[in-house]
């Protein structure tokens, strides 16, 4: 108590006028800020990535429906599309790993803080240039405002004769400069992971979530880069007459999908990677067992990044490749499931056996281990080129992609936020509110995803603003939008639950959870400069160490 | 609050760490080498399907003097490093000077053919699939020059201020590291223009 009364005349005490506050957050170095200010960025392009989404399901409840214009409709799927992988996934991922990594290590700052908040304000940048295409897209020409090329950009849609007007470049730009900005993260993170660890935290002692984001930037390096490279030659096409994918003067316009492709698959790990990150804290934590098969696991997600890098063209095989190329690919791409298996394996082994208390967090995990083992099953469906052929570009591709990154990354992410909170706010969730967010988002997803297989199967095309009234199509898709409004009603609660309990829930201590890693070590949100003294650990498990002396985790390691 | 901070009783031998600097510029050379992976990828890709001329053959003449030039400014500034870990400093900001001058030379040989291509054949970014992949490879070897070029500046700079010594020997070589990325990539990119593409 009298520690209690020393503090009062602090800072904390004083309010400080709210300008000083902004001018602190924005000029700030701060990892943990700068992780908070990515999360919330990602949630805000959430929320408008979602109501885009929304746009497209009214439109496509009725068969012959009038909400939306066509062109109005394909700069819909081209916005939802691009915001979510560029704007909600990699700001998302990346503020966790920002705010975790350094705790978890037992460092007080990222590798090179002031390229953080450099990255980070790129990003920021990326997202609004893409939105400010809503008013400049109109450029000089009149044509056109927000993107309509799709997320992939197929040559020549980007050429100038189909995109008059400024938004393809809008859009090629600020993928350009988020690009930028997510390979100055990567460089940070693994610079923090390799540098920064606390006395102690070797490779082998470092917690799963630092591993996978360790691979997660390798990644990034090698898999967003191309990306830049091929949106400079898109660029240069564009502004200085080049004809890199100008077809009548030579170009190609399959050498656009090639090199979209090698950033756009291993694109996917880079977003599934950090989720698995989540899942490998959060199952060991509410099963009260330690992660089984640690090394395997390591070695799987080692494994994924390499044979990620080698199975782009299965998003091709419909363009007319040769029969040895699309059994190369369709054969990495089999290969690419038995990493995962592993890992989903070794996540059952932990939970195996263990005294699982069925917390919000944890829901969300055993979800999405259901729900990630069907869409690799699908995946694994679209992988071979033979049935590929037949349901690519349906809806089935869209169920298949939708279940890895709803009923996967975004259940994931919710685990996270539940779990996580607690130590980046110092207060819990609400977990009555958090059960009704799950539940309802479960039930929104299984009816929206579940059923969106079967038009695809039945022929429906994808990217239609409108469809004919078939035998069960209009049923079909009147369930799928209605699905899709119950998950925007528990994201609402979820963010209402979010709002509601920074100001109103129960304080949740250094360590709710009785977790293990470094992060609870420290107060809940931590001081700025994480840790007092620098720890030292002697296990995979330091906090186990730490409560339980008498028997040690580093007896056994 | 403070209890559960406490470090732990055991403490290791010791405890070396990777320079951070050294990590930072290896994984942007990697994320760089990826990006010119693909420019070269274009290059081989687009080799002898231009419509129209001027082909490689007719006007690209092989500029060996400058790469002598680039090649050798990677044996100098990794003698300056060197020079600068052991406390000469004299001889590090002439070697490091030397360096600058060889950069520069280089990239003045790049414009000089850039000139003679432009205005005697008449060969631009927009003419054909040659001068795009060309224009494009050649010109991001050049910026990433450029850019080697004024960060080596800024070292002379505040060299000749006395203000480089040999504690900042470890951010030099790192600096270093980048200048000889610019040179392999050089050699990368001489051999797919100027040996493969002819």
């Amino acid at each position: 108590m009298s520690s209690d009364a020393l503090t009062i005349p602090s800072a904390a005490a004083v309010r400080q006028p709210w300008v000083e506050t902004l001018h602190e957050w924005v000029t700030t170095v701060d990892h943990k800020r700068l992780g908070v200010m990515y999360i919330l960025y990602a949630l805000v392009f959430l929320v408008v990535a979602g109501s885009e989404a929304l746009i497209i399901r009214i439109q496509l409840m009725f068969p012959h429906n009038h909400f939306v214009s066509p062109q109005v409709f394909n700069r819909m799927f081209t916005m939802h599309g691009t915001t979510m992988v560029f704007f909600v996934g990699i700001p998302v991922l990346f503020g966790f790993a920002n705010y975790l990594v350094p705790l978890m290590i037992g460092a007080r700052d990222m590798a090179f803080p002031r390229l953080n908040a450099f990255s980070f304000w790129l990003t920021v940048l990326g997202g609004v240039l893409l939105y400010f295409s809503f008013v400049g897209g109109n450029g000089l020409y009149g044509a056109g405002n927000a993107p309509d090329i799709g997320w992939w950009a197929y040559a020549p849609l980007t050429s100038r004769v189909f995109s008059p007007g400024q938004s393809s470049d809008f859009w090629t730009i600020a993928l350009l400069v988020s690009g930028f900005g997510s390979i100055g993260t990567a460089i940070n993170i693994i610079a923090t992971t390799l540098c920064m660890r606390c006395p102690g935290m070797q490779l082998g002692r470092m917690p799963l979530f630092v591993w996978l984001n360790l691979v997660m930037s390798g990644l990034v390096l090698i898999a967003i880069t191309p990306l830049s490279a091929a949106q400079i030659m898109l660029c240069v096409d564009r502004y200085l007459g080049g004809h890199f994918f100008d077809t009548q003067a030579g170009g190609s316009a399959t050498l656009w999908m090639h090199f979209f492709w090698i950033f756009g698959h291993p694109e996917v790990y880079i977003l599934i990677l950090p989720c698995f990150a989540f899942m490998s804290e959060i199952i060991p934590v509410f099963s009260r067992k330690p992660i089984f098969g640690y090394p395997v696991m390591v070695g799987a997600t080692v494994c994924i990044g390499f044979v990620s890098m080698s199975v782009w063209a299965h998003h091709m095989f419909s363009i007319g490749m040769s029969s040895y190329t699309n059994s190369f690919f369709t054969i990495t791409t089999m290969a690419v499931g038995v990493p995962t298996g592993i890992k989903i394996f070794n996540w059952i082994g932990t939970m195996w056996g263990g005294k699982i208390q069925f917390k919000v967090p944890m829901l969300f995990s055993v979800a999405f281990l259901f729900q990630f083992l069907i869409a690799g099953l699908t995946g694994i469906m679209l992988g071979s080129a033979a049935f590929d052929s037949q349901l690519t570009l349906s809806y089935f591709v869209v169920a298949h992609f939708h279940y890895t990154l709803v009923g996967g990354l975004i259940f994931g992410l919710f685990g996270a936020f539940y779990y996580w909170y607690p130590k980046i706010t110092g207060r819990m969730l609400s977990e009555t509110l958090g059960k009704v967010h799950f539940w309802l988002f479960l039930i929104g997803f299984h009816l929206t995803f579940d059923l969106m297989h079967v038009p695809g199967l039945l022929g429906m095309p994808r990217r239609i603003y409108t469809y004919e009234p078939r035998p069960g199509w209009a049923t079909l898709n009147l369930l799928i939008s209605i699905g899709g409004f119950i998950q925007g009603i528990a994201v609402l609660i979820f963010v209402w639950n979010l709002i509601f309990s920074y100001f109103k829930g129960p304080k949740a201590g250094n360590d709710p959870w009785d977790a293990w890693t470094l992060e609870w070590s420290v107060s809940s949100p931590p001081p700025v400069y994480n840790f007092a003294s620098i720890p030292t650990v002697a296990s995979r498990r330091p906090l186990w160490d730490l409560k339980h002396p008498e028997d040690p985790d580093s007896l056994y390691e | 609050m403070s209890a559960i901070t406490t470090p732990l009783p055991q403490t290791p031998g010791i405890w070396t760490l990777p320079y951070r600097g050294k990590v930072g510029m290896a994984c942007l050379i990697i994320a760089e080498s990826a990006i010119f992976t693909i420019f070269v990828v274009a290059y081989l890709y687009y080799m002898g399907k231009s419509l129209a001329g001027p082909t490689p053959r007719e006007v690209l003449e092989t500029p060996i003097f400058y790469t002598v030039c680039l090649l050798s400014s990677s044996l100098t500034v990794h003698q300056a490093a060197k020079f600068l870990r052991s406390g000469r400093r004299g001889a590090f900001l002439t070697l490091w000077f030397l360096t600058i001058v060889l950069g520069s030379l280089f990239l003045f040989g790049t414009g000089q053919e850039w000139h003679r291509l432009i205005y005697e054949h008449g060969l631009t970014i927009s003419t054909n699939l040659f001068g795009t992949t060309y224009y494009s490879l050649v010109g991001l070897h050049a910026s990433h020059v450029t850019a080697g070029l004024l960060m080596l500046t800024v070292v002379l700079l505040f060299g000749l201020a006395g203000r480089v010594g040999p504690d900042q020997s470890a951010r030099v070589e790192t600096l270093a590291l980048y200048w000889h990325f610019v040179d392999v990539v050089w050699v990368v990119v001489f051999t797919v223009v100027y040996v493969l593409g002819r």
